[in-house]
């Protein structure tokens, strides 16, 4: 028990671990026959990590870390477009920090800006706007990242943009929808999932209803959580307990920051200035149906897609990815990150080959910051 | 990038582009405040709001506030975030 001190609530939290192992018990789960329950959100794999979650559960609960990494699962092709727009004289390539380091093919951002690339890492979408307007004669492209927490603030930024009538500001679109992966995820025939604990962060922008189908048409519970070791504990026994009552509903445990029906301002910024793409291409699960966002025809100006002739603008693309990868099986919980020939060996958070080691919310960054000497014993 | 952090609005900076100054951690920056505005953007000064790459996406009270600080700061991501602050401020100076 050497994590529970750090906990805010000790106390909290050993009646939760208690409360998950009764229901664990009652169930009748094993660490031979586990309940399989997959946090969807990075920022939740992380936190299981940092706080040794999957260690002070009993055997009977499995973890499955689920695809709420946006830059996990970012194709290798998708980086090398975004080089390939850094690297024209023209252009100013702006991006959050996250996306430097994820390798493509050829190289990454971070190598495309030692070689001399204008590459800039920024805070927001509104510092891009900010460069845009400061550098009339440039051309100033955002990389746009991630789950609906971060798609309302590149939509209002390009509508910010059209009210200005600014020329030299684009986004390339790369936003990516929860619900997609998810439900992909459960028509996979490999796939044995008992329940999900949702994202809390994205939950605040689209609200609750967006998962219904996991209860009404897959059976399977799910709960909203906050990303506190506290709220996660609680979240499990949750999940645990639909799960011992036969029930599967949409519960929220995170209602103090999330909404039902999500924040009204940023959907309708979504809806004003997106479109669902026909399918998009995720690393390690390949294309999926309606998963993807572009920009509208209204919108065309933004869209970096349409002014450079690039990504889906230019056609279909070959999927590459690196040998001996395995991030894909990683991602829908057929291996562990130790399962993987490259974990340790080819592939390092200092030199990652895949994506999941690159980011503190990748299931393998997190097994390696926080585990990895007793993922690679456990392995040998 | 996909987890907020909190900051109190201590000014509205541009009322037409709905920009607020934060405090964020003790770091002054300029966010956007469309999602939670309802009303006259004064209203806002004083409060405490959850903010994801500089827009305001959801109003938390004092307590709510404190605790995910002290989440985010037990994962790191506060301090991640304060850098990624920095960065853009780097990012409009530099020259190009």
């Amino acid at each position: 028990m050497r994590y529970i001190e750090e906990f805010r609530d000790p106390k909290a939290a050993e009646g939760l671990l208690a409360a998950i192992t009764r229901v664990v018990d009652e169930i009748g789960a094993t660490a031979e026959k586990p309940v399989h329950i997959m946090e969807i959100c990075g920022g939740h794999t992380h936190a299981i990590f940092r706080y040794g979650l999957d260690r002070l559960t009993p055997p009977g609960v499995e973890f499955i870390h689920g695809p709420g990494c946006p830059v996990c699962v970012l194709p290798m092709s998708r980086v090398d477009e975004c080089v390939e727009l850094a690297e024209r004289p023209e252009v100013i390539f702006t991006t959050f920090g996250d996306a430097m380091r994820v390798p493509g093919t050829k190289k990454s951002l971070m190598q495309a800006k030692a070689e001399g690339a204008d590459i800039r890492m920024v805070y927001s979408p509104l510092d891009a706007l900010e460069l845009a307007r400061r550098n009339p004669d440039r051309e100033v492209v955002f990389f746009g990242l991630g789950f609906e927490t971060t798609t309302p603030s590149t939509a209002l930024s390009i509508q910010q943009a059209a009210r200005e009538g600014l020329r030299n500001f684009t986004v390339f679109c790369n936003h990516i929808t929860v619900r997609a992966p998810i439900k992909a995820l459960l028509d996979d025939p490999h796939m044995v999932l008992d329940g999900f604990v949702g994202p809390g962060h994205v939950s605040m922008v689209i609200g609750t209803t967006p998962y219904d189908f996991i209860a009404e048409d897959y059976g399977k519970p799910i709960v909203v959580a906050g990303f506190e070791p506290l709220d996660l504990l609680q979240s499990v026994l949750m999940v645990l307990e639909q799960i011992r009552d036969e029930r599967a509903e949409v519960e929220n445990q995170y209602a103090r920051v999330v909404p039902k029906h999500g924040n009204p301002v940023s959907l309708a910024a979504i809806k004003d200035v997106y479109e669902k793409r026909p399918s998009f291409e995720w690393r390690g699960l390949g294309e999926i149906d309606e998963s993807g966002l572009r920009i509208r025809p209204a919108y065309a100006a933004f869209d970096a897609e349409e002014k450079f002739g690039i990504g889906y603008a230019a056609g279909p693309r070959v999927v590459f990815e690196p040998e001996g990868c395995a991030c894909g099986e990683v991602m829908t919980g057929r291996i562990k990150p130790t399962g993987c020939p490259q974990y340790g060996k080819g592939c390092t958070p200092e030199m990652p080959l895949g994506a999941l080691m690159v980011s503190s919310e990748g299931a393998c960054a997190a097994y390696w910051q926080y585990g990895g000497l007793r993922g690679l014993e456990a392995a040998e | 990038m996909c987890l907020g952090i909190p900051g109190q609005i201590v000014a509205i900076t541009d009322e037409g582009r709905q920009m607020a100054m934060a405090d964020i951690s003790g770091v002054k920056r300029e966010v956007n405040v469309a999602p939670v505005a309802d009303g006259p953007l004064e209203g806002l000064v004083g409060s405490y709001a959850l903010i994801h790459v500089g827009f305001a996406m959801a109003l938390i009270n004092e307590a709510e506030a404190a605790r995910t600080l002290e989440a985010l700061q037990g994962l790191g991501e506060a301090q991640e975030t304060l850098e990624a602050m920095e960065d853009g401020v780097r990012a409009l100076e530099e020259q190009s």
